[in-house]
């Protein structure tokens, strides 16, 4: 076992010391350490975005953060995103589009579209579905994904043109 | 139901939103690896990276000494918990065939059979430390020569998979109807070829896991299990652990995807975590990771078909006739669903009056072949639509009028192939509109218009356009049975308990659907529980498409039985007749037409309704509670149990713009014209069939396994495996055909496969269209660097 290091770390507002190994990654601190478990591991290697968290506002993979990494900084995870008793926007909009079916790959697509929208706030459909092709869902084909965000955004839904209409030219 | 009124509206057809959504939007939900428990240890396994090897040595002495390891297993640590796995599903009893079985074991004990079985179990404080200590155990492997492909399997001096057995070959099913060589002997025309179907992975994005945990007091072993049939892993646990099933209790919570590899009994983790729990006294926990489910986890498609179709120059179909070779991987646990499904499904909607098919299932040093959605029909369907393509461009036909030429009619029904289907049943259909299927899925596309105006139109700009269009039938919802136990509690609530366990396909939802019009009863108010053998002990699984259908209509037959109960009670209760009586808002009520006369009788003040839940607690009295012949409460349990399978169809048409110097191909518009009989809700179908697609266009263009020599697999991560994203699915346009399945009350018909089943029949139609003919594509999956090949060779 290799030396242990004290790190802070604010998750979700909410201030967690701990001393870890330096090879614990960020996705298991907060899983295991910290009991969020919401935040889901798909392939440990950076490509499927199941553990999508926000580091300082920006979404990170946290299977690819150490969490020694995130010590001084603020972690929110998809436990942090709804208010008391209401959904967030963008988890009312999921809900309402039938964005979701396991269910496991959500979190991740939701901490991905959370910066997204907040610096995008009028996505194009091309947008939006390259905002989501960082993260593999394999249940859905994505389009009620695009049409989640489309409501959230307060914009058309995207099925009418989809991938077809817009991106293929 | 005869005697009593029609149900009132059952809820069936409404687009409800999913009432599991909450949990899993906000983080709350159980999955197996959120399974926190005390003094819990971890597990990791040190797995082959040969593919075929014999074992010489291992030594596990240093692993055991290091800091922070519990325990480590090797295959003779085991005793005698070491044995084979059961096998799953027998071999369907065709006359003449021939099934060798070899089944999968927890530990390789002399000799490795692909690469990633396992060979050592380590268990210690931490993941972490328990792979630290996987590079502690010495292993020596005598690597052996492995087949390179399925034909070299079978050549003579092949390298054996079991040598006990003499040969690789796992079976041989030879079923047939008609006489095809007098069919041939009559054809105008007969197009052969040979047609291959390769490998891939399911890739739920969930990996597998385990939890286990014993409980020395109670006597009681929990498994929380990534499965898709918690019912029978518990009973096949407490078979093989000498306990009680009622001391077993195995939970499937939350499954993040299952997709058909999370049902295979058993897997060697799920023999191996649940016994050492009780070893060591303490819980223990397995999460495969993504690379160990690349080839520890079961996968599918390995096929080579030879195959030909005999025709009369007006397109009438004679005879077809398939041998066929289907890869089963290094055991056969899961008996021959695979390739049965490909042998049935190849016949499609067609009138077929000669057929002969004939398969040998191989064994090879791959990681273990069991269904994935889909689960073998793909094969048959590419198998068919591409022959009718060739027949078609042959006999200067149209390849919609070919199809339409020879689809079983509408007034054909039941329609008897004359073969026997996975479920040891015969291949008969149920119920089906085939040609207004393809009919409107001509008109959906713009099939004529695309032909006559826009593929030429595209053409003349030197743009690339191709359509694909075809047929399918999945075989769906078939038994044994499924059970459900429905009550109404004393808060008035509703909870619903079934088998089967649930990946995502909406049950919690779809299954308070069912319960919702029966008992006039809000959705909100259903709780719906699966997975869990603590609240339902019988039952099978999730698989085949068949949890709308079987534990469907269990859960509706259930909820009819309490609502016999409350009619009953009720009547009784409000000094009512039942027929006058209605259940609605959570209340069973005097109806309005009977209120005057039922007030004549009773006065003006007397509560003319009663809520479900004061019923309840008046059903279950501290006397008198129970006359003879009857029970307690407002609950009722049932089963159902199909009489065979029935067949759910559609046709599923695309456009696709191919760049012949890049080989890219870019899908257009993509329609799906599915009937699957009743549906209980479009939402759910409409969500099933579109992810079906995308895991369709998956298989068909972008994912493939790549295996070194010797069997080793080169690509086992998401880096090199690549998934369909957000870009490369397009928005799928559907209509419906609805005929409802004679086979069930509900009429239902199960459509969880629908959506990836045709996909690479219509995709290689597409492409051929595309390109004028200049390529011939048999061979699946395609990618943009098999599609430059076939470009070269044709010269481009």
């Amino acid at each position: 076992m290799g030396a242990r290091s004290g790190i802070a770390v604010t998750v979700n507002g909410v201030r967690a010391t701990a001393d870890v190994e330096p090879r614990l990654l960020l996705s298991d601190f907060l899983r295991h350490d910290l009991g969020l478990t919401g935040t889901h591991v798909g392939c440990e290697h950076g490509v499927c975005g199941a553990c999508t968290v926000l580091l300082d506002g920006e979404a990170v993979r946290s299977c690819l953060v150490f969490a020694v990494q995130a010590d001084g900084h603020e972690v929110t995870t998809v436990e942090g995103l709804a208010g008391d008793g209401a959904l967030h926007p963008l988890q009312a909009a999921f809900h309402e589009a039938h964005a979701l079916q396991c269910g496991f790959c959500t979190p991740g697509f939701l901490m991905t579209l959370v910066p997204f929208l907040r610096d995008c706030p009028h996505p194009t459909d091309v947008q939006i579905r390259e905002a989501l092709s960082g993260n593999l869902c394999r249940c859905t084909g994505y389009a009620n994904i695009v049409n989640a965000v489309c409501l959230a955004a307060g914009a058309p839904s995207g099925a009418a043109g989809g991938l077809t209409a817009s991106s293929a030219e | 139901m005869s005697g009593h009124p029609a149900p009132p509206d059952t809820g069936i057809g409404a687009r409800s939103r999913r009432l599991e959504d909450a949990r899993l939007l906000t983080g709350r939900a159980l999955f197996v690896d959120d399974v926190e428990l005390p003094g819990l240890l971890h597990v990791a396994f040190l797995r082959s990276d040969d593919a075929h090897a014999r074992i010489r040595r291992v030594d596990a002495s240093a692993a055991r000494a290091r800091e922070g390891v519990a325990a480590v297993y090797t295959a003779a640590d085991l005793g005698d918990y070491w044995k084979p796995g059961p096998l799953l599903v027998p071999p369907p009893p065709v006359p003449g065939s021939v099934f060798n079985t070899a089944t999968q074991v927890p530990l390789a004990k002399d000799k490795i059979r692909h690469s990633g079985e396992a060979i050592a179990m380590v268990v210690a404080a931490s993941r972490y430390l328990a792979e630290d200590a996987l590079e502690d155990i010495v292993v020596d492997l005598e690597p052996l020569d492995a087949p390179a492909d399925l034909e070299a399997a079978l050549a003579p001096g092949a390298p054996l998979v079991h040598e006990h057995l003499g040969t690789n070959v796992s079976a041989r099913v030879h079923q047939t109807k008609g006489d095809y060589a007098a069919a041939r002997r009559a054809a105008d025309v007969v197009v052969s070829r040979r047609f291959t179907y390769d490998r891939g992975v399911a890739a739920a994005i969930e990996n597998r896991g385990i939890v286990a945990s014993w409980d020395a007091r109670a006597e009681e072993l929990t498994v929380w299990d990534t499965t898709q049939a918690p019912i029978p892993i518990r009973n096949g646990l407490a078979a093989m652990l000498g306990l009680r099933e009622s001391q077993v209790r195995v939970v499937a919570p939350f499954i993040g995807g299952g997709f058909g590899p999370k049902i295979m009994m058993f897997y060697p983790e799920e023999v191996l975590l649940p016994w050492a729990a009780m070893q060591l006294g303490r819980p223990v926990k397995w999460i495969e990771d993504r690379r160990e489910n690349f080839f520890a986890t079961t996968q599918e498609r390995g096929q080579i078909h030879d195959a030909e179709l005999a025709v009369r120059n007006d397109g009438t179909i004679l005879g077809v006739k398939d041998v066929f070779l289907h890869d089963g991987g290094a055991y056969d646990p899961y008996g021959l669903t695979v390739p049965i499904n490909s042998q049935c499904t190849l016949l499609g909607p067609y009138v077929v009056p000669s057929y002969d098919s004939a398969f040998t299932a191989v064994f090879t040093n791959r990681p273990i072949v069991t269904p994935i959605r889909g689960a073998g029909r793909q094969h048959g369907v590419f198998v068919m639509e591409r022959l009718l393509d060739i027949a078609a461009r042959q006999l200067g036909m149209d390849r919609v009028e070919i199809r339409r030429r020879n689809l079983i009619p509408p007034d054909a029904f039941p329609y008897d192939h004359e073969i026997m289907f996975q479920d040891f049943r015969p291949l008969t259909y149920d119920s089906g509109n085939y040609p207004e299927a393809l009919e409107k899925a001509v008109a959906l596309i713009g099939y004529d218009d695309f032909l006559a105006r826009e593929q030429p139109r595209a053409r003349a700009q030197g743009r690339h356009l191709g359509l694909g269009i075809v047929n399918y039938i999945e075989g769906t919802g078939i038994g044994p049975y499924e059970g459900a136990r429905v009550t109404i509690e004393p808060s008035g609530a509703v909870r619903v308990a079934t088998g089967v366990g649930t990946q995502g396909q909406g049950h919690f939802t779809t299954f308070a659907q069912l319960v919702s019009g029966v008992l006039g009863v809000a959705l909100e108010q259903i709780q719906v529980i699966t997975g869990d053998t603590r609240e339902f002990a019988w039952g099978t699984g999730t698989f085949a498409s068949r949890g709308a259908v079987v534990a469907g209509n269990a859960i509706h037959a259930a909820a009819l039985k309490v609502r016999e109960k409350v009619l009953e009670h009720g009547a009784r209760q409000l000094g009512a007749r039942v027929g006058d009586l209605e259940l609605a808002g959570g209340r069973v009520a005097v109806k309005r037409a009977a209120l005057a006369e039922w007030r004549a009788g009773r006065g003006a003040t007397a509560p003319s309704s009663i809520s479900l839940g004061e019923l309840a607690v008046l059903a279950n009295p501290l006397r008198g509670a129970v006359t003879p012949g009857t029970e307690p409460g407002l609950e009722a349990t049932a089963y159902f149990g199909p009489d065979r399978g029935n067949a759910a169809n559609g046709v599923h048409a695309m456009i696709v713009e191919v760049d012949p110097e890049t080989a890219l191909v870019t899908i257009k518009r993509y329609v799906v014209v599915h009937d699957c009989g009743t549906v209980i809700n479009p939402m759910v179908v409409e969500a099933q069939v579109q992810g079906g697609v995308a895991a369709g266009i998956g298989n068909a263009f972008y994912e493939e396994l790549v295996w070194g020599d010797n069997g080793q697999l080169m690509n086992a991560s998401f880096m090199d495996y690549l998934l369909p994203t957000a870009l490369d699915v397009p928005v799928v346009e559907m209509d419906h055909v609805v005929s409802p399945s004679p086979l069930n009350p509900l009429g239902t018909k199960g459509v969880g496969e629908a959506g990836c089943i045709p996909t690479a029949a219509a995709f290689a139609q597409a492409v051929d269209d595309a390109l004028d003919g200049r390529v011939e594509i048999t061979a699946m999956p395609l990618s943009p660097g098999r599609l430059f090949a076939l470009l070269e060779g044709a010269g481009r």
